[in-house]
């Protein structure tokens, strides 16, 4: 893992003593609110509905125990005891008070973690691939090129006034595990003609209200232009980017206004400046940031435990089957731990629960941890033979459940239960929709299938690319839930279509009910999963379930 | 004819904890919104805004909210501001940890 320099400790501690400065003056009148708004976003810090909120940047998404449990150190003792994991891989703490805060990040940078650049116009929290460094299907790990992104663009002083704010997604994977094409810039690390790697670059995607699929502005660029280029695009984009309206100030309009070919060559023109002025130091770094990435030891080591533990407990089994995934190393499985509980809020977890992570992470998983946009825990490298014990200890604190890639494994945002921008709440439909499958103990039959859920049109619960994407309105004082079908978060990125009116918060979770058997009834055989047979058949079986079903006056009745 | 006023409150977040809060008739904060002042003239209304936004170390982001008025005081017109009462529906947490049993 990469750790800081005396000077990112430095850069840090410097402006937390900024911050906290800036908060007395705040509290003892000196500072309006509207003075102290932009500097309190600066560093994170939003005012919610009910209380003031602190986005905590988790670069790339990776941790380690000893970070993880800071992190519940912060939620006990100055929240209350939980904190919410989102699609960014940023955590979220929910009820600091002001005066707090600056202690806050203090014990953040006591383990290297910040706030900055996690809200504003700049360039946020550098995402990727959550099975980064571990995935046998990977090209390279995207974590380095990650690492020297985020240094490049922290307090740049050229994007610190950006039109919008913008968002860049690293995967080293052909199965793109990132959602590379729904970022400003999506980065694909892919083979090189000489054998070597070289960066897919992808422009304008982007979800919110005017949802948009990322283009290749180039195919194979060389690492050693990378920073360079992406320089040149945001500087392009700097001067071009529609500040006069903020809804259409993000690149994808950009990109959709002047078309990519002229961005282009804008890129093009303004690259041949940028890539003077970079001596190389940047390459230098680079290489120092990728030692600091290397592989753990990996040990080799007998795994007829696990195929005993697998063949004895069904519950093992089941979980093993949906939770593990793939590992470049023989012998090992990256482990997703699931913070989708049926019946629990997507993406939170106990103090506790982060305690115990830490632990499993630090026995069990040479100190790695990873969260995820779908907002699960990964524990990348974990040897099979460890895989009944690491089970046993999060079955026994809620962390056990077997349903990654599953109907009740959604994505959902804070919504209007806590987010000031939401215009119906997410969390309760999440928890409807997990708790009514698992009743129904279809789950497994149903399979691989995506719900993910916005409270509001900024899409933050990435609704857009859900195999079922739901987005929660505000229609004449009434939470009202539109559908789309057919989303697609992977390589072939696709956005969902509306399937028509939206539903009533009692409606809501019959009408995905009705979506699923639908599926069930219609596909050709459990191999073919949902998408696929959404893909096949279309729109029509769909709708005609939802709109005119024969059960329709019971429903209205209902209602 | 004028339309009608709809009845409103003051309302908006507590500078050092962030919660809501609601202006009473004696210019004191609340967090309890049946003790809230309920405004049925607008332009008494604009005046207790001002004076609310006129106490930037007390209140962030005041503003007017749509009530109905009751038996019990002042009900919330829209669901946004009945979640702003109540707090988040997933925990206990919020206002409802004071006021255990409320109802939304
Ligand atoms: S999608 Fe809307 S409601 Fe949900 S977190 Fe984003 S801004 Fe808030």
């Amino acid at each position: 893992m990469y750790r800081y320099t005396d000077f990112d400790a430095g850069f840090v501690a410097e402006r937390n003593r900024q911050f906290r400065a800036q908060v007395a003056r705040r509290i003892d009148g000196s500072l309006t609110e509207d003075e102290f708004k932009p500097l309190r976003l600066m560093n994170g810090l939003y005012l919610q509905l009910h209380a003031y909120m602190l986005r905590v940047a988790i670069p790339y998404g990776t941790l380690d125990s000893r970070q993880m449990r800071q992190l519940a150190q912060i939620a006990e003792r100055w929240d209350k005891g939980y904190g919410h994991f989102t699609t960014r891989q940023n955590i979220q703490f929910n009820w600091p008070v002001l005066g707090d805060v600056p202690d806050i990040l203090d014990a953040l940078a006591e383990v290297e973690m910040h706030a900055i650049q996690t809200s504003g116009n700049t360039i946020r929290n550098v995402t990727a691939d959550h099975f980064a460094g571990a995935a046998a299907d990977e090209v390279a790990d995207p974590r380095p090129v990650a690492e020297l992104i985020r240094q490049w663009s922290t307090d740049h002083p050229e994007f610190q006034f950006l039109p919008r704010k913008f968002k860049i997604a690293v995967t080293g994977s052909p199965a793109d595990r990132a959602v590379t094409a729904a970022h400003d810039i999506g980065l694909r690390i892919v083979r090189a003609a000489d054998g070597g790697i070289a960066y897919q670059v992808l422009v304008g995607g982007g979800l919110g209200r005017t949802p948009m699929i990322g283009k290749v502005l180039h195919d194979a660029l060389p690492e050693a232009d990378l920073l360079p280029y992406l320089e040149a695009i945001v500087s392009v984009w700097n001067l071009l980017g529609r500040r006069d309206n903020k809804y259409k100030a993000r690149i994808k309009i950009t990109v959709h206004e002047h078309g990519i070919d002229e961005i282009r060559r804008l890129v093009e023109a303004r690259f041949a400046e940028t890539r003077a002025a970079f001596s190389g130091i940047d390459q230098v770094m680079l290489a120092g940031i990728r030692a600091a990435f290397a592989p753990p030891a990996f040990r080799d080591a007998p795994v007829d435990a696990y195929h005993a533990a697998r063949d004895a407990d069904p519950v093992f089994r089941a979980w093993t089957d949906s939770n593990l995934a793939a590992h470049r190393a023989e012998g090992y499985a990256i482990v997703q731990v699931s913070l989708k509980a049926h019946g629990a809020t997507p993406g939170d977890a106990s103090a506790l629960q982060m305690r115990v992570l830490a632990d499993v992470a630090e026995r069990y998983g040479h100190d790695e941890l990873r969260i995820s946009h779908e907002q699960n825990v990964v524990l990348p490298h974990v040897h099979l033979s460890d895989l009944p014990a690491l089970h046993a200890i999060l079955r026994a604190h809620g962390l056990g459940t077997a349903n990654i890639g599953k109907v009740s494994d959604i994505i959902a945002c804070p919504g209007m239960d806590y987010c000031a921008l939401a215009t119906a709440r997410s969390i309760p439909v999440a928890q409807e929709i997990a708790l009514r499958f698992d009743a129904l103990k279809i789950e497994h039959q149903v399979g691989d299938l995506k719900i993910k859920i916005s409270g509001c049109i900024n899409a933050c619960g990435h609704h857009h690319v859900g195999h079922i994407g739901i987005l929660g309105l505000d229609r004449a004082g009434v939470e009202n839930y539109q559908i789309t079908l057919g989303g697609d978060q992977g390589p072939d990125a696709a956005l969902g279509q509306r399937t028509g009116p939206g539903f009533s918060a009692d409606e809501i979770v019959p009408a995905v009910e009705r979506i699923v058997e639908t599926y069930l009834a219609e596909r050709a055989g459990a191999e073919e999963d949902f998408l696929a047979t959404f893909r096949r058949i279309g729109m029509a079986p769909f709708k005609a379930a939802l709109y005119d079903a024969p059960d329709k006056e019971a429903r209205a009745d209902a209602a | 004819m004028p339309r009608a006023f709809t009845p409103k409150v003051v309302t908006g977040n507590a500078l050092l904890e962030g919660d809501v809060i609601y202006l009473t008739e004696t210019g004191d904060w609340t967090r309890d919104l049946a003790e809230a002042e309920v405004l049925s003239d607008e332009a008494d209304a604009q005046l207790r805004l001002l004076d609310a936004q006129s106490r930037p170390g007390e209140i962030v982001g005041a503003y007017l909210a749509d009530v109905t008025p009751g038996p019990r005081g002042p009900e919330p017109a829209h669901f946004r501001e009945a979640f702003r009462r109540k707090g988040p529906s997933n925990y206990a947490h919020g206002k409802q940890e004071h006021r255990p049993g409320a109802e939304l």
